[in-house]
């Protein structure tokens, strides 16, 4: 069939963002190499997805039903997603870079022997020579992402094995149904034919699922600090700011790792990816890591006491000072200024 | 019935990404991989803390360490030792150079199968890549469960290990017999600091190559001791498929790299001095973004 394949994550009787983004981007890959999108959901009782699935363009979904597979664990998941690749022969399958994609994919791929790219930020089709000019290849996906250090961004590709298979984080891609659904086909997958009872060896005895606190992804304002805020008490600093501005607070990878701000605050290519209306970036020097999750946002003030930060060179503002010098002021000239 | 178990800890050496600083930029505006100190990657450590705690636990266990990489990743298997390791095998040869994470699972999978673990824990990722793929790759080659994402190793009850995971939003509690792979979550408890007692004990701990090493050999004695030899695998050590190894075992290339130039858009400069603030603020009012 040699088509586009989305693993669609669902997390409690809900689609993840993150595959129906990838559904997004796969209608493009899709349009551009002129095959068709399908999608493979696995659960217990998952045929309802379907009519969604069709309004993001799935043209064809693979459905995996079976009491056994309420909740996601490897072994009979991987299984499902193995056989069928064997047997469709996907040229590209995408997953959701979150704990359940990064669980599954790579046994996958291992299963397979086919490539894997993790985090990937960009997607495109394009086409490859061999340095020597030795082989050509048409149509290949290029697999985008920042590498090492972040000064560098890589393009991987996969020429000789299939499928292509690549994660990308949620919110890197966008999400936007179509107008009208496609009017596509479901096929059903006869579980009992690819399950053994060694899938199951692995028994959940308990979950504990939180909602997700802390929601920097759909703030309208966001106010987030790097290492250079120097303390988790400074970072109070930031979330009075936020606060006035009716924004939340962000972080920085380095802010992070440093305990001065949650996990579910970091921005950037293991974070979350933002595009708010406006984004302050106070103390941050703007590796590519970080601009990767922020770059989008409509507007971006930078505040950071090195003229030669690779931030100032994003922002739209950009504020040569000391962040404990600025913010307040920027709290008082907008208590003056607003009202 | 007393049980005793050998682990495997799959640890690997890594340049120091988290804080790439200026002086280690090279002129033309490339990492200088040089200059990066290499570390043990940080949540290997949380994964060798997890068996040590295992060994504690059950008498009579050992924990071995298994990393792939340069001779100098060496270091990584006398970390290993100075905090309560019993040994450790380094992969080392040319042709594992190059590999992506498929190639890596590949070799490591086959020096499993000739260690022969019940346990295999390893960090959830490794911070120059942040990929988290090795863990389940070399479960899959091995055909074992995995379980990713351990914060806890907790009882272990009609042969199977009750495994606490942390993902992003919330806890799930699993059990699973063994032999099988564990990946560990930086959240999980830090390692425990070197021992003076195994320190003095393995201090000279080095690799044939190491010792064959002029630098070495000159001032210190010549190995007596079998603990302190580290042992290196071969490619021919390992056996199997020549060409699963390395750059030819590796689906992925790299196509192109590019550095990063940032592209400057049209900022405004601002100081720091009370009018240049105010005046962003009242520009930002008016254009409805704040306010
Ligand atoms: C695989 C990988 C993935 C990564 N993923 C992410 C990610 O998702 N998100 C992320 O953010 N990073 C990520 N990183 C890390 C990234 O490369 C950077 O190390 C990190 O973003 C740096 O954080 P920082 O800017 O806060 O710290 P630093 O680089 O240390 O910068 C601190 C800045 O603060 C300024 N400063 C200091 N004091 C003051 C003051 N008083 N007033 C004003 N300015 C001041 C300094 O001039 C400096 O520019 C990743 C790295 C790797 C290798």
């Amino acid at each position: 069939m040699n088509n586009i394949i989305v693993y669609i994550e669902t997390q409690e009787g809900k689609i993840a963002d993150v595959s129906l983004e990838l559904l997004t981007k796969g209608r493009t890959l899709s349009k551009r190499l002129g095959c068709r999108l399908e999608a493979l959901i696995i659960g217990e009782s998952v045929e309802f997805h379907k009519d969604e699935l069709f309004a993001f363009g799935a043209e064809k979904i693979y459905i995996a039903e079976d009491p056994r597979l309420k909740f996601y664990t490897t072994l009979p998941y991987s299984a499902i997603t193995i056989a069928l690749f064997k047997e469709g022969k996907p040229r590209i399958a995408l997953f959701g870079a979150t704990p359940q994609g990064r669980d599954l994919a790579p046994r996958v791929s291992s299963a397979l022997s086919s490539g894997l790219t993790a985090d990937c930020t960009s997607l495109e089709i394009g086409d490859h020579k061999e340095p020597r000019g030795e082989k050509e290849y048409k149509d290949l996906l290029y697999q985008i992402r920042p590498a090492f250090g972040g000064n560098i961004i890589a393009t991987i590709i996969n020429p000789d094995h299939r499928p292509q298979m690549a994660t990308v984080r949620e919110g890197v891609m966008k999400k936007e149904s179509l107008p009208v659904a496609v009017n596509g086909e479901v096929k059903r997958i006869n579980t009992t034919k690819i399950l053994t009872a060694p899938d199951f060896i692995v028994e959940i005895i308990e979950r504990h699922i939180e909602e997700r606190k802390i929601d920097i992804k759909g703030a309208p304002i966001i106010v987030a600090g790097g290492f250079g805020v120097g303390s988790r008490e400074n970072f109070g600093l930031l979330s009075e700011l936020a606060k006035v501005l009716g924004g939340e607070v962000g972080a920085s990878r380095a802010a992070v790792d440093a305990g001065f701000a949650e996990h579910a605050r970091q921005i950037g290519q293991t974070g979350v990816t933002v595009r708010p209306k406006l984004y302050i970036a106070a103390g941050i020097s703007g590796q590519i890591q970080h601009t990767a999750g922020m770059d989008q946002s409509a507007m971006i003030i930078s505040i950071n006491s090195d003229p030669d930060a690779p931030i100032h060179q994003i922002a739209d503002y950009a504020i040569v000072g000391d962040l404990n010098e600025v913010i307040p002021k920027i709290i008082r000239a907008y208590k003056n200024n607003s009202k | 019935m007393r049980r005793s178990f050998k682990i495997v800890v799959l640890a690997k050496q890594v340049p120091d990404t988290r804080n790439v600083g200026k002086n280690a930029m090279k002129e033309d505006g490339t990492v200088n991989r040089a200059a990066l100190p290499a570390i043990f990657n940080p949540e290997d450590m949380n994964a060798l803390e997890q068996a040590l705690r295992l060994k504690d636990r059950f008498p009579g266990s050992k924990v071995e360490l298994l990393t792939m990489g340069p001779p100098r990743a060496a270091d990584i298997i006398r970390e290993g030792l100075f905090r309560g390791a019993d040994g450790g095998i380094l992969l080392t040869d040319r042709k594992f150079a190059g590999a992506d994470t498929l190639a890596t699972s590949y070799a490591l999978s086959m020096a499993l199968k000739k260690m022969n673990p019940d346990i295999i824990i390893s960090g959830r990722q490794a911070i120059d890549g942040d990929t988290a793929q090795v863990g389940p790759q070399v479960a899959e080659k091995l055909s074992l469960p995995q379980i990713t994402y351990v914060e806890e190793i907790g009882e272990l009850c009609n042969d199977k290990f009750t495994l606490t995971r942390r993902l992003d939003n919330g806890v799930e509690v699993v059990r699973t017999p063994f032999p099988v792979v564990i990946t560990i979550n930086s959240s999980a408890p830090a390692c425990r600091p070197r021992n003076a007692k195994y320190l003095m004990k393995y201090k000279h701990a080095r690799t044939l190559t190491e010792e064959q090493d002029n630098e070495h050999n000159s001032y210190l004695p010549l190995l007596s001791l079998d603990y302190l030899r580290i042992t290196e695998w071969s490619v021919s050590d390992v056996g199997g498929d020549e060409s699963s190894y390395g750059l030819s075992g590796s689906p992925t290339k790299v196509k192109k790299i590019e550095n990063i130039v940032l592209q400057a858009k049209e900022s405004r400069r601002l100081t720091s001095e009370d009018k240049d603030i105010d005046e962003l603020i009242k520009e930002l009012i008016s254009l409805h973004t704040i306010g």
